[in-house]
């Protein structure tokens, strides 16, 4: 039996039918085709699929698309504006934070819910909210830089 | 102007990849695209005794059910291994095939025995589920150490004793001489523990046959996409290679394990012929840890002996190479040739000897991963030489130094010929460590280590010294060594009428960042902006043969072949551009993105020349139009970078916590 939601993504609403059991983020990368969202595990321990729901980031592979229902989503194609990275984004090319980009979508809305929550923070701070979300390229030394330069920069 | 190569530039590839607008494989969805979900045994040895499929495939939105029954009897054999390393005798490598799914035995958890067709993927999983195998289990190995004993479950009927091969390098005899009258042995049991490579982006491959055409497209999460183009079509469906597309855009790491052929590329062509419309694959992460090849996995007894005076006299080895149920694409490679041969490290051990069995267990392949065997035999060395040191109560580091093989430049003296059949290029190793040592401040950290230990904390110190071969790799030298491929590198360097230039490389990036790194070099030999240049690269159709990326090959090989292709539009640039100058080739100088002619101040640009060779109204008699070259590029040699490692850690007594210091 399809679920009615109505969700607003990247400022556009949608309205589908959904099977109960369909998870939020096989909604965003199937129905709607933002393929930015990833899957690393299914399991909510990697963070490539992190997303902003409501202002608050989330993993998109442990909800339900049918909870999304009357929610607004940020996904890392609705980050940028008229053109220009958002500074997260911009950090991260400032500052070498990727290389094959898997976890980079998840790890940039990491990192933005960071600077809302705190404009400002020291190293281990950054460290701490980046605890869900792996990176298996980098070792972590850039996206904490780039990071940085986007709290120096926003 | 300013030079491109050696600058710090920020990533082309970077903002597609912030932006969400990557395209891995399973971003790909085509036209009628179905999914598959395939059936995994739970069991490590067993043997199927029934499959019924009758209610899976009843299921509502299912295609349909295959079983390794059905692969069988359409007469695909396996996937095929890439490296033949034979026994000692001359007995041939042991090579049982590798189905796309089993239709009798398993042998490892996590192996295929039913692929299930579905038109969404929750109902191909839901209709897995429904797939009912019967399993009879039998007593499994795991342990390489444990296959080879008298009595070990058999993993093969035909590998007794399981064994791929059996393998040696080296000098026994003069070995066996040196350790026995050695003044000092050092003898460590080693084991090197399997790991998973876990890259962050789950395998997938989307097989796509178009009856139209005869052809079939593979997309695929690979570091080899013409290689996998190249197995899969000649050894598993039995088509000629220009009937077989593979693409493999971007990839979210691979760490060595995306370089093989695996069997769900092979299976996705199979059933995607079958059903008529493209299908997909992608590995959760428990399929990921239980079929990505894994790493490592020796285990090893090593002697190293000394003189009175700590100078290595032996370096003997024994070692069981775990290579898990089926030989995957390099899997003999690894701890042969890219571990037997890097035994010599940084030293000057007269006589070394290595005894290796490749063994196969109830487990999942073992391929390379992460340098694979070449850290290993790191490992073994630097463990080695920090034990003697203790047991003989000389300095680690002066232990080092005083084995180090003297500078060498490999121009004027010769390469330094090791005892295991490599020529290192160049060598001066004592200033690295030397380096490392100044950095940790080696002579005040020991009286900061015994004032701690004074205190009751413990300090502690290790240290690693490293040689690698990279670049891989010479095709003849690997093909004496068994490889059954040439490991060469290819490029197409295509100059645009704008001046503007396409690049084709057989290399893969993956994380690597190619499309910035190559369009740098060529940027700079032509003289001409960053931005005037484009990389493509992992589509078999854009690009005409390549290699893959791993081994530390894509700069060295990859790049040598990119080179030598903007050499010959040089070469091309140099005779049009003489024709427009109306002067001599030998008279003119290309510099800044211009041809002048030398001691003038007439000169012809990049772009002009490259206007001109596609619109030849005004052209050199005789030349062929177009600006627009080729080459492959083979080394000659590995490439052998080296350095040195220091940790210093303290280790809370109490909890045994480690911290880095």
């Amino acid at each position: 039996m399809g679920i009615p939601i109505q969700v607003t993504v990247n400022g556009t609403s949608y309205q589908h039918e959904v099977d109960s059991r369909m998870l939020l983020v096989h909604y965003l990368r199937d129905v709607l085709r933002l393929t930015g969202t990833h899957i690393g595990c299914d399991t909510s321990s990697c963070g490539s699929c992190t997303i902003m729901v409501n202002g608050q980031s989330a993993k998109a592979c442990t909800m339900l698309a049918a909870q999304a229902d009357g929610l607004e989503i940020t996904t890392i194609e609705g980050l940028a504006s008229n053109g220009k990275m958002h500074p997260v984004q911009e950090g991260f090319k400032e500052m070498h934070g990727l290389q094959c980009g898997f976890c980079t979508p998840g790890m940039v809305i990491a990192g933005v819910q960071l600077l809302d929550r705190n404009p400002n923070p020291s190293e281990e701070e950054i460290r701490h909210a980046l605890e869900g979300n792996f990176c298996r390229c980098t070792g972590y030394h850039n996206i904490v830089k780039s990071i940085q330069h986007a709290a120096e920069n926003a | 102007m300013a030079t491109l190569i050696g600058q710090s530039v920020k990533r082309v590839e970077d903002r597609r990849l912030l932006t969400g607008q990557g395209k891995y494989t399973d971003d790909i969805v085509l036209e009628g695209m179905l999914y598959a979900h395939v059936v995994r045994s739970p069991y490590a040895h067993a043997t199927i005794t029934s499959i019924d499929t009758a209610a899976a495939s009843d299921m509502e939105g299912v295609v349909a059910v295959y079983t390794g029954k059905d692969i069988a009897e359409s007469g695909v054999g396996g996937v095929p291994c890439g490296w033949q390393v034979d026994f000692k005798n001359g007995d041939t490598m042991k090579e049982p095939p590798h189905p796309l799914l089993v239709s009798e035995k398993v042998l490892h958890m996590g192996d295929g025995v039913a692929v299930v067709i579905a038109t969404d993927r929750s109902i191909a999983r839901d209709a897995a589920d429904l797939v009912e195998v019967e399993y009879d289990e039998h007593d499994a190995v795991f342990d390489a150490a444990e296959a080879v004993k008298e009595g070990a479950p058999q993993v093969h009927p035909d590998a007794p004793g399981n064994l791929a091969f059996d393998w040696e390098l080296g000098d026994k005899a003069a070995t066996d001489a040196a350790m026995a009258a050695a003044h000092h042995v050092t003898t460590l049991d080693f084991v090197n523990q399997r790991v998973v490579p876990n890259a962050i982006e789950p395998r997938a491959a989307i097989g796509h046959y178009e009856d139209a055409y005869d052809r079939y497209t593979l997309y695929t999460s690979t570091q080899n996409p013409h290689l996998t183009r190249l197995l899969a079509a000649a050894f598993v469906l039995g088509i000629p290679e220009h009937k077989l597309r593979v693409v493999s855009y971007d990839v979210g790491g691979g760490f060595g394990s995306k370089i093989f052929h695996y069997t769900e590329e092979a299976l996705m062509l199979w059933v995607t012929k079958r059903v008529g419309r493209p299908v997909k694959w992608t590995a959760d992460r428990s399929e990921a840890f239980m079929t990505d090849a894994h790493g490592r996995d020796h285990v090893t007894k090593a002697e190293m002996g000394f003189d009175a005076e700590g100078n290595i006299v032996g370096l003997r080895l024994n070692t069981q190479a775990n290579l898990g149920a089926y030989l995957s694409t390099f899997a003999p490679a690894v701890p042969t040739y890219l571990h037997g041969t890097l035994l010599q490290g940084l030293y000057t051990t007269p006589a070394i000897h290595i005894d290796l069995q490749g063994v196969f267990t109830h487990t999942n392949a073992v391929d390379a991963y992460r340098g694979a065997g070449r850290p290993e035999a790191t490992y073994l060395l630097e463990r080695l030489l920090d034990t003697a040191a203790l047991e003989m109560g000389k300095d680690p580091a002066q232990l080092r130094f005083q084995n180090f093989i003297p500078p060498f430049d490999g121009v004027n003296e010769p390469g330094y010929q090791t005892q295991v059949a490599l020529q290192y290029d160049s060598g001066n190793y004592e200033p690295v460590l030397q380096r490392a040592l100044e950095m940790v401040g080696y002579e005040d950290f020991r009286t900061e280590q015994a004032a701690a230990r004074a205190e009751g904390r413990y300090l502690g110190i290790g240290f690693s010294t490293y040689i690698e071969a990279c670049g891989i790799a010479p095709s003849a030298v690997v093909g004496a060594l068994g490889a059954r491929a040439g490991l060469f590198e290819s490029s197409q360097v295509r100059v645009q009428p704008t001046g503007k230039v396409s690049v084709y490389t057989g290399s893969h990036s993956h994380g690597q960042g190619h499309e910035t790194t190559f369009a740098q070099v060529v940027a700079d030999k032509l003289g001409i902006p960053l931005e005037d240049v484009e990389i493509i690269h992992g589509d078999s159709e854009a690009v005409a043969f390549g290699m893959g990326t791993y081994g530390s090959r894509s700069l060295a090989v990859g790049g040598s072949a990119i080179v030598k292709s903007v050499e010959k539009v040089l070469d091309k640039g140099a005779k049009i551009a003489a024709h427009l100058l109306e002067a001599n080739v030998d008279d003119l100088e290309y510099a800044g993105g211009k041809w002048t002619v030398k001691g003038t101040d007439k000169s012809v640009g990049f772009g002009d020349v490259s206007l001109t060779a596609y619109v030849p109204h005004n052209y050199p008699e005789g030349l062929e139009p177009g600006l627009d070259f080729s080459s492959f590029y083979d080394p000659t040699n590995f490439t052998y970078p080296f350095g040195a490692h220091i940790a210093i850690v303290e280790v809370d007594a109490e909890t045994g916590k480690v911290s880095l210091k």
